[in-house]
């Protein structure tokens, strides 16, 4: 491989690794909004089922 | 998938296509640091017309759009900047030669947007930081022109001419070949613009939703 090969190659290659992390930051940051995602939904379940409990704690204290 | 597409139809197009050249292999790397310059252009005056459109009617997302557009330009510029500074090694031999009008431009132009990101993340968050961005990303966006006609303006002529005024200096397959790069730039930018763009919406979102949620 000559040296002016070489440089087209490292070049080329740059181009690549420039896409190519930018791609792999991005992977990354859509895992970790999916992550949150699934986290906010468990919060919003557990939400979603605390007031009924409290409400019914409160009846039989009435009660 | 059009980006893919095109960006892989210009590597067969430039390795098997192309002619060689007076210049020898190097002015294969022309075929990617061209586009790649250009889209870097394209991207700065896209987030230079998102800033101006916040400044006008205030829409919600504008800033977002013009950063998201002036970071893609940053990312294009530092490839241009980089396959440029190859390209010279083999050319002229060295990295980078001070004397050349439009490569020090381009640097002045890189430079200027990289400045942005410092001007944006030492403001709070806010009206005031939009407000701030939007003016910076339009007074950028004047070294455009400059950049691009430094070299028609420059005595030294040591950068090559690619688009005169006679149209474009190079062979039909040549021209057909970097037309065929310069979309799949665009095409890849304007992926990488949307990509962004939706993780940075959906990030706002959820940050919206987990404070509804506290």
């Amino acid at each position: 491989m000559s040296a002016e090969e070489k440089y087209v190659a490292a070049a080329y290659l740059v181009v690549f690794l420039f896409v190519l992390v930018y791609v792999l930051i991005m992977a990354t940051k859509v895992a970790r909004l999916e992550r949150e995602v699934g986290e906010l939904a468990e919060r919003a379940r557990r939400r979603r089922e605390t007031p009924v409990e409290t409400h019914e704690r409160e009846e039989v204290e009435v009660g | 998938m059009l980006a893919t597409t095109l960006v892989s139809a210009s590597i067969a197009l430039i390795f098997f296509y192309a002619p060689v050249d007076q210049d020898g292999l190097n002015q294969k790397i022309f075929y990617f640091h061209v586009p790649i310059a250009f889209t870097a252009y394209a991207c700065f005056g896209w987030g230079a017309w998102k800033a101006f459109v916040h400044l006008w009617k205030r829409p919600p997302g504008a800033d977002l759009e013009s950063y998201v557009a002036i970071h893609q330009g940053v990312i294009f510029g530092a490839m241009t900047l980089i396959t440029g500074s190859i390209w010279a090694k083999i050319s002229w031999g060295r990295w980078w030669v001070w004397s050349s009008h439009q490569l020090v431009l381009f640097l002045v132009l890189f430079l200027f947007y990289a400045a942005y990101f410092m001007l944006r993340f030492s403001v709070e968050p806010g009206p005031q930081r939009e407000n701030l961005c939007a003016v910076y990303a339009i007074f950028g966006v004047v070294l455009i022109p400059i950049s691009y006609l430094a070299i028609r303006l420059a005595q030294d002529y040591i950068h090559p001419v690619t688009f005169s005024r006679h149209g474009p200096q190079m062979a039909g397959s040549q021209f057909a070949t970097f037309c065929v790069a310069l979309a799949g730039m665009v095409a890849l930018a304007g992926f990488l613009y949307r990509l962004e763009l939706a993780g940075k919406r959906l990030d706002q979102r959820l940050r919206e939703l987990r404070e509804a949620l506290a």
